[in-house]
């Protein structure tokens, strides 16, 4: 064996590094028992245990939130058609309950996209703002600006909401003031940072060759953007706003402080209105857990569990045609 | 209309938007902090909440929200870390990467109060607890924890490759490399990520109305006995927090002063947020300079 | 073809494989094939490693040399679809086994990196950072090593007021002895030296080719470089590579005066690379 003939270094005196050579290569080198990674696999253990326990809460709160949410169905007998088509929602109706839940879900529905519709282009204007008009001193500006915005806690703007403007809404546009236009003035500025970052993002990450080459062709500044740095991030842009609305469409306590929580279908903006979550929250406390009635708010979650599948999946579909 | 026009319109109508945008914020932390630092004294911090009379403080709802918030961080981060590390470190690229990536989002996506159902769901009725800190813990751990994954991932990934090749072939094992060489390089933007979290999970309510409840038991603060109804440190007595009491006393509540509660409230709670934002930014910079530091 | 030559060598190689046998062989790699996915990255490579020498590995970017380099203490295993066929024979065993501890390996076949990359630590603990995993904890071993080491890598003088100052206070030379300082406290057999001085300026340069010249009496030393002129100065024997085939490995006099193949003499001569 070569290692016999081998000649040990010993520049320190150390005994240690003597015997460690003594030993035969074989013992030295392979895997064994002993000296295989101990600390490696207790380690390995712990942070694949961290990820088991991240799957696992996915899928219990898929599980449960999905029996739960059948249950209303399968045990009680509510009919799924009356629940998603009905306008009719009178569950404590001792003779003839009613398990309409079509005004909520439009609700959430009307809320989520007139919020989108104020939030994008404000969103998106103020991205363009920082990435394009005023690179150096906007961006310094209006960062922040957008970081203090998330930050402010949802119930904070709900309680504006319901301070400031369902009396300004009740005094000068007229209505109770609790109102689809409250919701979707709230939801629209608490979205409104997730829909800035993405878009800016998006628009700044485009390659520079495609301004210049723009600028070249004799093109103002709003033709370049309209013409070429809007299309070109469009897939991103979208995503920025589907993510907007899948946080508009679940935000429960701001919407419910100012839209007054009503159960019939609104007429007009300024009526009042409810919405999947609201009803949620203002009702699952209330109602006896196992009643029929609560197990219609597990299915109203399971709603929500499910668009938030959908949101998930548009997203996917949105950037797999980002990459084309 | 010529383009030139057209130009200077669009311009105009940007700079506009960025002018809405900075107002909307200006107006409404104003309004927070006008209306609110008039309410907010020693006494208001420091007295408990009443149901019924005007004058009641946010004493309990105060501590609970601090509490709460540390039970979920003392949760959230060692899981979370552990995550980031599995998923920056020993996740191999297939289809078991693409299932917990597909969680991540998942769990990341989900509305708040769905998570508020799942733990009325498991934390309330399942274990039989009723409304608890801890059962309030867990259902913001599950609403935190994509977060810190993700952060955590992201801080690793950026840690220089060379400083871990460098550990490895020195001999060193994978996981001590990570214990003694990655994580101590990751750590302050993991804390600045962090901290931005705890800052999230400090405002959040929709998660806390069935888990840990909306009312608080009379709480003796002399008692430090953990395993006693009064005491504030007792895991398992419901808590309603600071978050979860401006939304009670606006939609449910008797107390003739709502307003002046909830406001110097709002500015309690916006003022704290702002304080995590900015720790998380000094310390991100102090641990930075100390890091880098050339003497 | 370029192994072919190896396996038969013209007559003068023969008069040296003689004198070779002589001197103790601390590797022999034997038909090294290294893949990243589907891409070959080292062709079939052959040959051995004198013990107590310095081997330089030249040739153009890209050539394969780091990427052999690499896979003597499997710091490749690292790189996601890279993978090795062949053998590299270290004390009767192939280290590319699977059998392999590669922990254990890596402590006995050291390695020292292009851009030098001290810990964010004090001097003191890039030294003892993997002596204390080793299982050294007595304090007064641990000084003693971190100061024989410092000193064979001459670099004692320098730091040895303070060494509980950060390691990035160093300047990038002092750094790069650092790193080899840290290497040899491990009291590795073979150190693998990735281009250790590409990165400094040309006095920290001079500095490190002193120190590795030092060290070959008590290390086998492998040393990948793009400076031709390093390695004429530095290395025994010279190993060149090109596009992943080991086009000719020969005594480094003989390889700069008088290489058997064209290949060779074109780079050396600076016609390309």
């Amino acid at each position: 064996m070569r290692l016999c003939i081998y000649p040990i270094m010993t520049y320190f005196r150390g005994v240690w590094c003597i015997m460690e050579k003594l030993i035969p290569a074989k013992d030295r080198l392979l895997k064994s028992k002993n000296n295989w990674m101990d600390g490696e696999l207790r380690g390995k253990v712990l942070v694949i245990l961290c990820a088991v326990i991240m799957i696992s809460a996915t899928i219990s709160i898929t599980i449960f939130i999905g029996t739960k949410g059948l249950q209303s169905f399968i045990k009680n007998g509510v009919s799924l058609f009356e629940f998603l088509t009905s306008t009719h929602w009178n569950p404590t109706d001792q003779a003839k309950p009613e398990y309409g839940a079509l005004p909520f879900i439009f609700g959430s529905f009307a809320v989520t996209f007139l919020s989108a519709l104020v939030a994008a282009p404000l969103g998106i204007g103020g991205a363009i703002f920082m990435t394009e008009i005023a690179p150096s001193w906007g961006r310094k500006i209006l960062q922040p600006v957008v970081e203090l915005l998330v930050g402010i806690p949802s119930v904070v703007y709900g309680f504006i909401g319901l301070t400031v403007l369902v009396p300004f809404i009740r005094e000068h546009v007229g209505g109770l003031g609790f109102s689809l236009l409250s919701g979707m003035i709230v939801l629209s500025i608490m979205i409104l940072p997730t829909i800035t970052t993405i878009a800016t993002d998006a628009i700044s990450s485009l390659p520079n060759s495609l301004r210049e080459g723009s600028y070249a062709l004799g093109a103002t500044r709003w033709q370049t953007i309209r013409k070429v740095l809007i299309p070109a991030a469009l897939p991103t842009l979208l995503t920025a706003i589907v993510l907007g609305m899948a946080r508009a469409f679940g935000e429960a306590l701001a919407v419910q402080m100012v839209i007054g929580n009503v159960r019939n279908l609104p007429s007009s903006i300024l009526d009042a209105s409810a919405t999947l979550t609201t009803i949620i929250t203002l009702n699952m406390g209330h109602t006896t857990y196992g009643s029929v009635e609560n197990n219609t708010l597990w299915s109203m979650g399971l709603i929500l569990l499910v668009m938030s599948f959908a949101f998930i999946l548009l997203i996917r579909y949105l950037s797999s045609r980002r990459k084309l | 209309m010529n383009s030139k026009t057209a130009d200077r319109i669009a311009t105009g109508v940007f700079v506009a938007i960025a002018i809405i945008i900075i107002s909307i914020l200006v107006g409404l932390f104003s309004y927070i902090l006008v209306n609110g630092l008039k309410h907010i004294s020693w006494e208001f911090l420091t007295t408990p909440s009443s149901n019924i009379r005007a004058g009641g403080g946010i004493r309990d709802q105060l501590f609970n929200s601090f509490y709460i918030l540390l039970i979920t961080m003392i949760i959230a981060v060692p899981l979370g870390v552990g995550g980031g590390i599995y998923m920056a470190e020993y996740a191999k690229p297939g289809k078991v990467t693409d299932i917990i990536r597909s969680c991540i989002e998942v769990l990341a996506s989900l509305p708040s109060i769905v998570i508020g159902m799942f733990g009325l769901l498991m934390f309330v009725n399942v274990t039989g607890w009723g409304y608890t800190i801890l059962g309030g813990a867990l259902a913001l751990t599950v609403f935190n924890l994509p977060v810190i994954v993700r952060v955590s991932e992201d801080s690793i990934r950026a840690v220089p490759r060379d400083l871990k090749e460098a550990s490895l072939a020195l001999g060193i094992t994978h996981w001590h490399t990570i214990k003694t060489v990655i994580l101590p390089s990751a750590f302050p933007s993991i804390l600045t990520g962090v901290i931005l979290a705890a800052g999230r999970v400090f405002g959040e309510a929709a998660a806390l109305l069935f888990t840990a409840g909306l009312s608080t038991p009379r709480l003796d603060y002399t008692n430090w006995n953990p395993f006693s109804d009064q005491s504030p440190l007792n895991i398992f007595r419901p808590a309603e927090t600071l978050a979860v009491h401006i939304w009670s006393v606006n939609t449910q509540g008797l107390i003739p002063d709502v307003e002046e509660v909830s406001n110097g409230s709002a500015a309690v709670l916006v003022i704290s947020v702002l304080l995590f934002n900015l720790l998380a930014r000094w310390i991100g910079r102090l641990i930075h300079k100390k890091i880098t530091a050339t003497k | 073809m370029a192994s072919a030559l190896m396996n038969k060598p013209t007559g003068k190689q023969e008069v040296q494989s003689v004198r070779q046998i002589n001197k103790e062989l601390i590797l022999e790699v034997n038909n090294l094939e290294i893949f990243y996915g589907e891409k070959r990255a080292v062709n079939e490579i052959s040959m051995v490693i004198e013990k107590n020498s310095i081997t330089a590995l030249i040739g153009p970017s890209g050539c394969g040399k780091s990427t052999f380099l690499r896979s003597i203490n499997r710091m490749n295993d690292l790189i996601p679809g890279a993978r090795a066929e062949g053998e590299i024979i270290y004390e009767d065993l192939n280290i590319l086994s699977e059998q392999i501890n590669v922990v254990a390996l890596r402590k006995e076949i050291g390695m020292v990196f292009q851009k030098p990359n001290p810990f964010p630590k004090s001097i003191y603990e890039n030294i003892t950072h993997a002596l204390k995993f080793a299982g050294i904890k007595k304090k007064s071993m641990l000084d003693e090593i971190v100061e024989e080491s410092l000193q064979k890598a001459a670099l004692w003088d320098e730091v040895k007021d303070r060494l509980h100052k950060s390691a990035l206070s160093l300047s990038g030379g002092q750094q790069q002895r650092l790193c080899i300082a840290r290497t040899i406290a491990m009291k590795p057999t073979i150190m693998l030296l990735d281009e250790p001085s590409s990165a400094l300026d040309p006095i920290s340069n001079a500095k490190v080719e002193e120190l590795i010249i030092d060290l070959k009496k008590d290390y086998s030393i492998i040393i990948v470089t793009h400076n031709m002129q390093q390695a004429s100065r530095i290395s025994d024997k010279t190993a060149f590579f090109f596009k992943g085939d080991l086009i000719e490995y020969d005594a480094t006099e003989k390889i700069f005066t008088n290489p058997s193949v064209k290949k060779t003499e074109e780079y050396i001569s600076g016609r390309f690379g």
